[in-house]
């Protein structure tokens, strides 16, 4: 399988007077990890609701594994393969870490009501099924002991780790993180990154925004780097970090 | 160990409770058959309130009109069990002959004299289905609306619903209008007919009050739905629902289709409805619109409310209550006014009223959760717990 | 069927009293970000007040002018409804700001339950027969009828609109009722204490709902504890049309409201070739709301209707 897994093609976004995206493209090459920054307001989480179907862009072609998507619903995007997690957390809350990522199997499963009512052998094979995988991914991400708990009772950094698997469980080939390191401290971050590494090196594309640049730096294949809605610079760590461009949106953000 | 013990003392109370509730009949009988009435009218409740509970409990909808699916169920065994439909073809023939003339030659005259009276087995998945139907449809406009825009909304279905019942008795008389709709089919088993003769059914040497009859198809129908109501909440959809019920958004984001499972509990809950009013006519053998009012979509409401929504045990328990408490109320606070006061000066029906409106309130402003609600799992507040 | 002329003005009537019910409920929407469902209560708790009241001065001074002794009978009702009102909001709503949005509002049923319970307790389940303390014969209008207590309620009604936009537009208090309505936080950080803006905003309310209340009462010459609920849902919903939030909006929705209520019940037999008839009217509210909120959510002068996550 060649060329990219998640190629986004001239997406545009108006809100009112202000042009969030202007003529975005990006490219995700399978097996990376790919980052998004900028500085605040450059449009990374209007580029990301655009790809995940949160907002509806003006413009703009979508393709995953070479096969046009329309990011019209995020239903559909789940469905198509790409899973996303939330910058201000959105767990089920009444619900146990283990309920909240057997959600996430939902769209890769189909027991309706008769299965639900009836419970036949192929409905029960199917929730074992799924609580396995759940459990699965719990171990994953290193929260296999805090299964039975409450998800609205977990530590901050547990609940994202939560996000992360439930958003596995629905078999994405694109993994998209919405600042996953928010919130967390030095050792917090290494071990997450080290996590990423894993579902990485497991074989699932991951796609990141993320405000920490040294994490950025160190963690990711490629780099988008947007301001003012446009792409300014795209390519690896290296060649982002020492890209004029980028130098000067960023001090000249922090000189202002 | 603890746990065992308080295994086996919850196992020895359940069996306690099964068997009350099986020969309650029994145990009620020196007090006269009004208490086995009220126990019938309740294991009604409880399936509407189970019903409900899809909707409000699992899926997070407040439905305020739920009482209109009620009304479908009984309506329809109303129209399709009792000489109704006979009225409906002589309305016919008077206003729109032609086709009065046409329906006539189309079912016989049998059916033209006397109207359609299909069999319990057919009614009920009958009833489920429309009813179901009419919960799809009748939810589809609010799926994209907020949750108190949702509440009016089906309200407002629920009056449109029950002025179409008030109403439907001309230029077609289908639903007999304010007089209702009278001489509906008692339940029929194997042949036997659970009104039985003056009350009571005869069964080779057996005889057993109609009510006693009817209290144990219920309590088998009350059954059903709640091993139907906790299967449908511990499977995919169940999860399906309770996700959208905690953020919509995230859980559209892992693939489910919102739009589709908000449909389906508004038809699965509306399909519980529907069957305890096709029972609900049979029952009583009368329907009229009085007893499908804003009123008692409130009732059901209140009854979720105050066992504990979504959580299927309280909600049992809530419908017991509230269904029980009305004729429990004429039974002790009317006389205790006469005996004290010499006339009484609230009368039980005020009194209800009375205690329905403090119930909701209460139990908002102090214990949101309601009486019995699920038990807390593992906790362990942290304190760095997000919002 | 009446003529065109009568139904516009039976409309303008109705639609009159749902525009100040409605005012009410847009009112309280603006500050608090819910639907005061226990509001149709307090048009009833008005109006039987009201009736209470001329009971009295029928009995007590029946010659006094027709006149005076209704506007006794609403200046009564006023504080009562005022009460009323700041004490549901007290009970029902201060406490549950920050409860899921629900909460809330199944506390105003309730309320509204209790209310007309209490109603019923205190005036008995039956309607009650309300004075008609202004001359009976009706003028004559372009080809319409008109009684006097009618035009009344189009003055009070029209006098109450234009002192509402004046006070919102032109006074501290208005700027500071806006304010709150716009971003209470903001509001407090001015020195606007929003508490004290949303009891006023409720009294106002329960002002406008007591003139309603009694002049409903005394157009229809009826009051009982039920009256004040389907009248409250369907200027609730006139409130939804115009562009709830906006006050401007209210009053627009409530005269549509009543218009299209009045002229739909005429016209609905022709419109259906029989099959439906007048007393079908009470649909066209709940149409109007579920139309409204499915094609244009914002209505027709309005904000934000739709979910706010």
């Amino acid at each position: 399988m060649s060329g990219p897994l998640l190629s986004v093609q001239g997406a545009s976004k108006r809100f009112g007077g202000l042009q969030a995206l202007a003529d975005v493209s990006l490219s995700v090459q399978r097996g990376h990890i790919h980052g998004l920054i900028g500085p605040n307001g450059a449009g990374k989480t209007t580029c990301f609701n655009v790809i995940t179907g949160l907002y509806q862009p003006d413009t703009g072609s979508f393709h995953l594994n070479g096969m046009a998507y329309s990011p019209s619903s995020p239903h559909l995007v789940a469905q198509a393969g790409i899973a996303r997690t939330f910058q201000n957390l959105r767990l089920f809350g009444e619900m146990t870490a283990l309920e909240n990522v057997m959600v996430g199997r939902h769209v890769r499963t189909h027991q309706g009501v008769l299965g639900a009512v009836l419970r036949h052998a192929a409905a029960r094979e199917e929730e074992h099924a799924i609580e396995q995988k759940a459990r699965e991914l719990l171990a994953l991400v290193g929260i296999a002991g805090l299964a039975q708990r409450t998800a609205r009772y977990l530590s901050y950094g547990d609940q994202r780790r939560v996000e992360i698997a439930r958003a596995l469980a629905t078999e994405p080939q694109l993994l998209a993180l919405d600042e996953p390191a928010a919130g967390m401290n030095a050792t917090e971050k290494a071990s997450l990154t080290e996590l990423l590494q894993r579902i990485r090196d497991q074989g699932t594309t991951i796609l990141l925004i993320e405000h920490d640049v040294k994490m950025v730096m160190s963690l990711c294949d490629q780099i988008t780097v947007l301001d003012y809605g446009k792409v300014i610079a795209e390519g690896s760590a290296e060649q982002v970090r020492r890209h004029p461009d980028v130098i000067a949106a960023y001090l000249g953000r922090e000189a202002a | 160990m603890s746990a065992n013990s308080s295994l086996s003392s919850s196992r020895i109370t359940l069996a306690l409770l099964a068997t009350a509730v099986l020969i309650f009949p029994l145990l009620a009988a020196p007090f006269g058959n009004a208490w086995v009435r009220i126990a019938d009218v309740a294991l009604l409740y409880i399936m509407l309130a189970l019903g409900l509970n899809v909707v409000v409990g699992f899926a997070g909808l407040l439905d305020l009109g739920y009482v209109a699916f009620f009304a479908i169920g009984a309506y329809l065994a109303g129209l399709l069990s009792s000489p109704q439909f006979a009225a409906t073809i002589e309305s016919l023939q008077l206003d729109f002959p032609v086709v009065g003339a046409w329906v006539t030659e189309w079912v016989g005259p049998v059916i033209a004299a006397q109207g359609i009276h299909l069999s319990v087995w057919l009614i009920i998945p009958l009833a489920a289905l429309v009813a179901g139907l009419a919960g799809a449809l009748l939810g589809a406009p609010t799926l994209k609306l907020r949750g108190d825009y949702l509440a009016i909304v089906t309200l407002g279905f629920g009056e449109i619903i029950r002025i179409f019942m008030n109403n439907l008795n001309g230029p077609i008389n289908i639903t007999n209008g304010p007089q209702g709709i009278n001489l509906i089919d008692p339940v029929r088993i194997g042949g036997v007919s659970l009104a039985g003769e003056a009350g009571v059914v005869r069964l080779g040497d057996l005889s057993i009050p109609s009510v006693n009859a009817y209290y144990y198809l219920f309590l088998l129908l009350a059954i059903a739905t709640i091993i139907f109501s906790h299967r449908l909440q511990h499977s995919r959809l169940g999860r399906a629902w309770i996700a959208i019920r905690e953020d919509e958004i995230a859980a559209k984001a892992m693939g489910i289709n919102v739009r589709n499972m908000k449909l389906l509990a508004f038809a699965m809950g509306a399909s519980f409805g529907g069957v305890a009013g096709a029972m609900f006519g049979a029952f009583q053998g009368f329907i009229s619109p009085e007893s499908f009012s804003l009123t008692d979509s409130i009732a059901i409401l209140a009854m979720v409310i105050l066992g504990g929504i979504g959580h299927i045990p309280g909600v049992v328990l809530g419908a017991v209550l509230l269904a029980a408490l009305p004729e429990l109320l004429r039974h002790t606070v009317e006389p205790i006014q006469m005996a004290l006061l010499g006339q009484v000066w609230i009368e039980a029906e005020v009194l209800r009223q009375l205690l329905y409106g403090l119930a909701l309130v209460l139990i908002m402003l102090a214990r949101p959760a309601g009486l019995w609600p699920a038990p807390q799992r593992e906790q362990q507040a942290h304190t760095e717990a997000a919002a | 069927m009446d003529t065109l002329v009568q139904q516009l003005i039976n409309g303008l009537v109705l639609g009159s009293v749902y525009a100040l019910i409605a005012l009410g409920y847009t009112m309280v929407y603006g500050v608090l970000n819910l639907i005061n469902f226990a509001h149709g209560e307090v048009l009833m708790i008005g109006a039987l007040t009201g009736w209470s009241i001329l009971q009295l001065l029928q009995h007590w001074v029946p010659e006094w002018p027709g006149m005076l002794k209704l506007a006794i009978a609403i200046i009564g009702a006023i504080p009562t409804c005022i009460i009323v009102s700041l004490v549901i909001e007290r009970v029902a709503y201060r406490r549950l700001r920050n409860a899921p949005r629900l909460a809330p509002l199944i506390t105003a049923i309730g309320v509204s339950i209790l209310l007309q319970t209490i109603a019923m307790m205190l005036w008995g389940r039956d309607p009650l027969p309300f004075p008609q303390v202004l001359p009976m014969t009706p003028l004559h209008v372009a080809g319409g009828l008109i009684t006097p207590t009618q035009v009344l309620l189009l003055l009070l009604a029209l006098l109450s609109m234009v002192a509402l936009a004046l006070l919102v537009e032109r006074t501290r208090i208005g700027r500071a009722m806006r304010a709150v309505a716009e971003n209470p936080r903001v509001a407090a950080l001015m020195g606007v204490d929003a508490n004290r803006i949303i009891m006023l905003t409720f009294a106002i309310g329960a002002t406008l709902a007591a003139i309603a209340g009694v002049m409903w009462a005394a157009n229809y010459a009826s009051a009982q504890f039920a009256m004040g609920f389907v009248p409250g849902l369907k200027a609730f919903s006139a409130a939804v049309l115009g562009g709830i939030g906006n006050i401007y909006g209210a009053m627009l929705g409530g005269l549509l409201l009543g218009l299209i209520e009045s002229l739909g019940a005429g016209y609905i037999g022709d419109m259906t070739a029989g099959v439906l008839g007048s007393h079908y009217q009470d649909i066209f509210a709940f149409i109007v709301l579920i139309l409204v909120l499915t094609l244009r959510p914002s209505g027709l002068m309005g904000e934000r209707v739709a979910d706010r996550s």
